[in-house]
């Protein structure tokens, strides 16, 4: 099987469905021309392969490439733009949060808007708080939108090709530490669902519940813990909204433990939904009083040792599990 | 209008200070590991920041972006402090909080520097309104480039700061890109200046690379804003002879085009005329460049040996 990062299952994606739907076009800051000259990145090459009237490069305007995506999408284009850092979320926020979420629903459902926003997070790039800001949850706290954030570059891959075939807005969230590492990744045209969370690794004695660039940590921590005779199953949701709850009760069910792990801050995290979930419709499942490993409240700080401090890591899960086994 | 020569000398000074900050960044950049984040520098574009803030009083407010090095060290701030924070040391001016990108320099009243392209211009617009609000005889500038002009905030910030004839100056550091796009393929006005007509104000586009130039123009809109008559528009056209950032190949950049640049360096520029004017001497000249690199040394050890902040200080700072 050929292996990427999940910027080039990102591209494999985008080639296959502008292919496949000549509706399907993409635009944002520099998706055609763009300072990395890099193949990893996911638009390498599509403007030489489609041409500048399917490849628009626009200028620095979040609030227009995110209206540009609505009112095309009304039209029956099937627009993916591209909101090049998880914060500049806030500035395309008026189009997607009030209008690319709200029209369908106001048209009483008349109209109907499949376009997709992709944007890159993470933090670990040195960059500081203004570039490194996981928004899942804002996305997530707003009916409407479909949330999307794959950990590996085959989920990647069959989630876009989900995503830009679905007549949903759908937000696309890639971990830009997951661009560079190449995993495997499936070479025919394949959909991968939305909505349906995965179980990555099978368990025992607790559930770990993640996504996006925790993943690995989550998988770090598991290997540690087997060599301790704990066994750990990890659920990667891959998809906030919808929210596969099934999966999740059912992992708790086996295990009666859970720790939720995510990336972003704790205060209002989607972390706190999948507690909240858990205690409402699996309360009698639990052995133990569930956990949550999270980012702490703060900016990411762009200082190596107090970036590193801000990330979770496979030590603090795995204190977290030991404390409810 | 005649400029003294000590604002001259300021000019070449600062103009010196940042090449040397810059071309030393430039040399730490190839050194893996050294320097955290993206670097972005304003290598041919100092006349834009010296100009700028030789023609404002300490008390003046900047307000700049991600290229930001030379508007700070042109406003004052202190490269050991800078150079610390850009290393991001706990003895950096924001204690490794911002790193190379938003380092802001409150004590210089250089109180942001927001990365988030074209958030400067609303921000400067507060500024200002709290130099009105207060009755202070001062103004404030904000420094962006032709790539933010596209952004929303850029267009409110404007329509507002004419409307209620706040201190502001806005400078629009036309540097030919925005990201990998050239001025063309972002903006369909060959004339940022222009836009200052759609809300009332003076709009001028000046030679960027002209320190003199730039000081001349930001002058007198200084005046005219200390007059209540409001804000005013400088377009500085000059050009980014560095990347986007350092890992940037410039494979969009032509060649030639980035040469003939070059020749057009703002700081032999100034020099020249100084030495012309007899206002300096060569020996002068090399005086001023020995300091820099002394400076920038000195900074660059002074870094160097700088702790690193502990993990747990990531938690401060976050309330008052
Ligand atoms: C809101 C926002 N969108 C996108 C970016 C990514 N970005 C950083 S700099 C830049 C280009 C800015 O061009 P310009 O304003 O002309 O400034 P220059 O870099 O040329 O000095 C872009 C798109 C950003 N930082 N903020």
């Amino acid at each position: 099987m050929q292996k990427l990062g999940m910027g080039q299952a990102v591209n494999q994606a985008l080639r296959e469905e502008m292919h496949r739907d000549p509706n399907v076009f993409i635009a944002g800051e520099g998706v055609g021309v763009s300072i990395h000259l890099n193949p990893m990145f996911p638009t390498h090459g599509l403007l030489e392969e489609f041409g500048p009237g399917r490849v628009k490069d626009t200028p620095v305007s979040e609030a227009a490439i995110a209206g540009l995506a609505v009112g095309a999408a009304e039209a029956g284009l099937r627009p993916v733009v591209e909101i090049m850092f998880n914060p500049f979320f806030t500035l395309a926020s008026d189009m997607i949060v009030n209008h690319a979420a709200k029209l369908r629903y106001l048209s009483g459902g008349k109209s109907t808007f499949p376009l997709v926003v992709r944007m890159k997070s993470g933090a670990g790039f040195g960059a500081g708080c203004q570039h490194s800001h996981n928004l899942e949850a804002w996305a997530a706290h707003c009916p409407g939108l479909k949330v999307v954030m794959p950990a590996t570059a085959a989920d990647a891959k069959g989630l876009l090709k989900s995503a830009i075939r679905d007549d949903n807005p759908v937000i696309f969230i890639e971990h830009m530490g997951l661009y560079f590492a190449p995993m495997p990744v499936p070479e025919n045209d394949y959909l991968t669902p939305i909505g349906q969370a995965e179980v990555k690794r099978p368990g025992t004695d607790v559930t770990v519940v993640t996504w996006s660039g925790m993943l690995g940590v989550a998988m770090a921590a598991a290997e540690k813990l087997a060599q301790e005779g704990v066994s750990v199953e990890i659920v990667d949701l891959r998809t906030l909204v919808p929210l596969d709850k099934e999966t999740i009760l059912t992992s708790v069910a086996k295990t009666g433990r859970l720790v939720v792990l995510h990336e972003a801050t704790r205060t209002g995290g989607f972390g706190g939904e999948i507690a909240a979930v858990v205690m409402e419709e699996g309360f009698n499942l639990l052995k133990a009083p569930l956990r949550r490993v999270t980012g702490p409240d703060i900016p990411v700080p762009a200082s190596p040792p107090l970036e590193r401090f801000y990330i979770p890591d496979d030590e603090q899960l795995i204190t977290a599990i030991k404390e409810i086994l | 209008m005649k400029i003294s020569a000590e604002k001259q000398k300021e000019m070449l000074w600062t103009m010196l200070l940042s090449r040397h900050f810059e071309d030393e960044l430039t040399e730490l950049c190839k050194i893996e590991g050294k320097i955290p984040g993206m670097m972005i520098l304003s290598t041919g574009q100092e006349a834009v920041g010296s100009g700028a803030c030789a023609a404002l009083e300490p008390e003046d407010v900047i307000i700049t972006n991600h290229r930001s090095h030379n508007h700070l060290l042109a406003k004052g701030a202190d490269p050991n402090t800078l150079m610390a924070e850009i290393y991001c040391k706990r003895t950096g001016c924001n204690k490794g909080k911002s790193g190379t990108l938003h380092l802001a320099v409150p004590e210089v009243n250089a109180p942001c520097t927001s990365t988030v392209v074209g958030a400067g211009p609303p921000i400067a617009v507060g500024r200002a309104f709290a130099q009105q609000y207060k009755g202070e005889q001062r103004v404030t500038v904000c420094f962006f480039g032709d790539g933010a002009a596209a952004e929303g905030s850029v267009h409110e910030a404007m329509n507002l700061a004419a409307l209620w004839r706040l201190p502001v100056i806005f400078i629009c550091e036309n540097n030919v890109y925005a990201g990998a796009q050239r001025y063309e393929e972002h903006a369909p006005n060959p004339s940022m200046a222009d836009r200052a007509s759609a809300y009332a104000m003076p709009g001028e586009a000046v030679d960027g690379n002209d320190a003199l130039a730039v000081y001349q123009a930001v002058r007198e809109a200084r005046e005219r804003a200390l007059a209540g008559e409001g804000p005013s528009l400088i377009e500085c056209r000059t050009y980014r002879c560095r990347g986007h950032g350092e890992a940037d190949p410039q494979h969009y950049q032509p060649k030639e085009e980035i040469r003939a640049w070059k020749e057009k360096c703002p700081i032999p520029r100034l020099r020249d005329d100084l030495l012309a004017q007899g206002l300096i001497t060569a020996a002068d000249v090399q005086a001023m460049d020995d300091r820099a690199e002394a400076l920038v040394k000195e900074a660059v050890r002074f870094a160097e040996d700088s702790p690193y902040p502990s993990p747990e200080e990531a938690l401060e700072d976050v309330f008052a």
